[in-house]
């Protein structure tokens, strides 16, 4: 958690603003630093969080945690947080074998015109899922869905309308009728002013959610050229 | 580092099992839980060494000046894409120093190619340099006793060390990090085949008449299947106790993307199958975090027309350089370029299991290629600048930044929170 964002968000765990949507984009860069802040953030304020791991494995998510000061398998173990990891589940539809149990949440891979029914399925039962609790189970705080990232759905043959459907979905469980928030991630490849006909996908997406986002926290590179010090810049 | 133990299993970028696991081997390496915490305890495996940066498991990809650029070296459990030069010269090469490393080290290979069949890239590998590398005598024949010796074994002298073991004349290879090799000669083949090798040759999987009916790139399918079982029979798999000795698998992918694999990516600039690559490197990212294994991919990607597919194709490794070279191009005669064989560009170094990236100093790499050795450095330092204004006949700059004056470097690079993505333009002189 970066105590400097907090401030410039005016936000901290013990009061943020609920119902938010944030979308986290970025050009060129790499905004994924981010998406651990805005876990350990949400983490600390004692939320339900659901956390769809795409881009990397557990492991990684929980070491740059640990650093950052919260255990991720703590949190799981003690049923805050449900962590999806894209990778693990990708082999057994991409490798299928008669034994294996799949969640089915992936099955985009084997048919992308399918969509992203199932995954929205998948975070709904993990929202829904908390509502009725066991006896001596905490309480936590509102939830919080985390997707890091969309662009890799991108990447894996999902249509751009698909996601976009995903997120508006997500939103209205998460955001309007639960009043959680929703943080997701977002990444683009080209110069703004390239009329190169290959990145229309990602530009989609991204005005898309730009559309539907309340905040847009985007990371670009320095105007000025490559520099090793400061890597980037952040505007909203 | 809070595991004290099974530093590999903690640090590595492939997940470990739960925190559970570690503990249940840990208490049946010992018989309490007071044992003191003793480094003797880390399995090493050969060819191997824990990062200084974040404690990964790294190994070398057998050029040093790439291991330097890559952070020390390859990640344990990553991808490492080596966007393929004009004629594919330099790729190759370093797709072969990357397996014959993996020779010297002891570690096994898998090699999978659909254009020459993988034997034909394991013949070709650079000879190492052979005062650190343990050569393997032949297995000798036991002698029934009584027998009388061979008179040309027997030693007249020294005859009281006759009977003592031949000594065999190299150190450990574990015990060093990166080797070098000697290009002009082809590693002897008993070196070679100490090594355990697994090939996987696509038209030995995939029959043409199959391949075009298909929806989808079966040869993908086939080698990621193919990569899983390999993972598994050998032991590679994380999920697989720790108690025996492990070993790296050295996975080299040769020429990904193009179209003897099927895919139309470098054919077409609205492929069919846009996302069969992307989706297959998915798959491989997956194997790879869960296993004790590493990759090399060579991908033509000059070839390839969407530069957009391209971002996707490097974000989806962890480790991308592209290599240009100057044979045949206006370059090889350019002044400034002629201590070097080709420009190299780092598109992305990896951040694994910490925030940020340890971005490479320079932007504006070449390499060369000698006999004994890859090197790759940094092509405009101070001292050249002054004397390539006075070759080109120009007035000496004076700014401080000497890379403004450096040929190929890209305009209004966007380099942000660790991408060390280059940009497409390049100034052309």
């Amino acid at each position: 958690m970066f105590t400097e964002l907090n401030s410039i968000l005016n936000t901290s765990p013990d009061s943020f603003t609920q119902g938010e949507f944030i979308l986290v984009s970025d050009r060129q860069s790499d905004a994924s630093f981010l998406i651990h802040h805005f876990l350990s953030f949400y983490l600390r304020a004692r939320c339900k969080v659901c956390f769809l791991g795409l881009a990397q494995s557990f492991c990684h998510y929980g070491a740059v945690s640990q650093r950052l000061g919260v255990s991720l398998t703590q949190a799981k173990e003690k049923g805050q947080l449900v962590f999806f990891e894209g990778l693990k589940e990708c082999l057994s539809v991409l490798l299928p074998k008669e034994n294996n149990a799949e969640s089915g949440a992936m099955n985009f891979l084997r048919d992308p015109p399918v969509g992203l029914r199932s995954l929205y399925e998948f975070v709904r039962s993990s929202m829904i899922g908390s509502g009725s609790m066991e006896e001596g189970a905490e309480q936590w705080g509102p939830n919080v869905l985390l997707v890091d990232d969309l662009s890799v759905l991108l990447s894996l043959g999902v249509d751009v309308g698909a996601v976009l459907d995903f997120s508006h979905y997500c939103r209205a469980l998460v955001c309007s009728q639960m009043q959680g928030n929703m943080v997701m991630l977002v990444r683009c490849n080209k110069e703004e002013d390239d009329d190169d006909d290959g990145d229309e996908g990602s530009e989609v997406l991204l005005k898309g959610l730009i559309h539907q986002c309340n905040l847009n926290l985007h990371v670009q590179g320095l105007p000025t050229g490559y520099c090793k010090d400061i890597h980037g810049q952040v505007c909203d | 580092m809070l595991h004290n133990i099974d530093v590999i299993s903690s640090n590595m970028a492939a997940p470990m099992n739960s925190v559970g696991k570690t503990s249940a081997d840990r208490l049946q390496a010992n018989c309490t839980s007071f044992q003191k915490k003793t480094r003797s305890k880390l399995i090493s495996i050969p060819g191997t060494r824990p990062s200084v940066q974040n404690g990964q498991l790294l190994v070398s990809t057998g050029v040093t000046s790439l291991d330097y650029l890559l952070g020390g070296g390859l990640a344990v459990g990553t991808v490492l894409l080596i966007e393929e030069d004009r004629f594919d010269s330099y790729s190759r090469m370093i797709l072969k120093y990357f397996l014959a490393e993996g020779v010297v080290c002891r570690h096994e290979l898998f090699v999978a190619t659909a254009q020459d069949n993988p034997d034909e890239i394991l013949q070709e590998l650079p000879a190492p340099i052979l005062d650190d590398v343990a050569v393997p005598k032949p297995v000798e024949q036991p002698r029934p006793t009584g027998e009388p010796q061979d008179s040309l074994d027997a030693m007249t002298i020294a005859w009281r060390y006759q009977n003592l073991p031949k000594v065999q004349s190299a150190l450990a290879s574990s015990s060093r990090f990166g080797h070098y090799y000697d290009v002009s000669k082809t590693m002897e083949a008993e070196i070679r085949q100490a090594a355990k090798c697994h090939r996987f040759y696509l038209p030995d999987h995939i029959t043409p008449s199959s391949a075009a009916h298909s929806a989808r790139v079966e040869s993908y399918s086939a080698l990621l299947k193919s990569l899983q079982e390999v993972i598994h029979r050998e032991g590679f798999d994380l999920a697989t106790p720790m108690s025996k000795s492990r070993n790296i698998l050295r996975v080299g992918l040769h020429s990904l993307g193009s179209a003897l694999w099927g895919d139309d990516l470098c054919c077409h600039d609205k492929p069919r199958h846009s996302h069969a690559l992307t989706t297959f490197l998915y798959g491989l990212r997956a194997l790879l975090r869960s296993s004790l294994s590493v990759a090399v991919v060579t991908l033509p990607s000059h070839l390839i027309q969407d530069r957009a597919l391209m971002g996707n194709i490097t974000r989806l490794c962890d480790n991308a350089i592209a290599l240009e070279s100057f044979k045949g191009s206006e370059r090889e005669t350019n002044p400034l370029y002629k201590d070097y064989h080709g420009l190299l560009f780092v598109r992305q170094v990896p951040h694994l299991n910490c925030l940020a990236r340890q971005l490479p100093d320079h932007k504006d790499l070449a390499f060369k290629l000698k006999r004994k050795q890859f090197t790759i450095e940094s092509h405009s330092s101070e001292l050249k600048t002054r004397k390539v204004t006075q070759r080109l006949h120009l007035p000496p700059d004076l700014s401080d930044t000497a890379s403004r004056v450096s040929r190929g470097e890209p305009v209004g690079v966007a380099s942000a929170c660790g991408s060390g993505a280059s940009g497409t333009k390049n100034l052309d002189f």
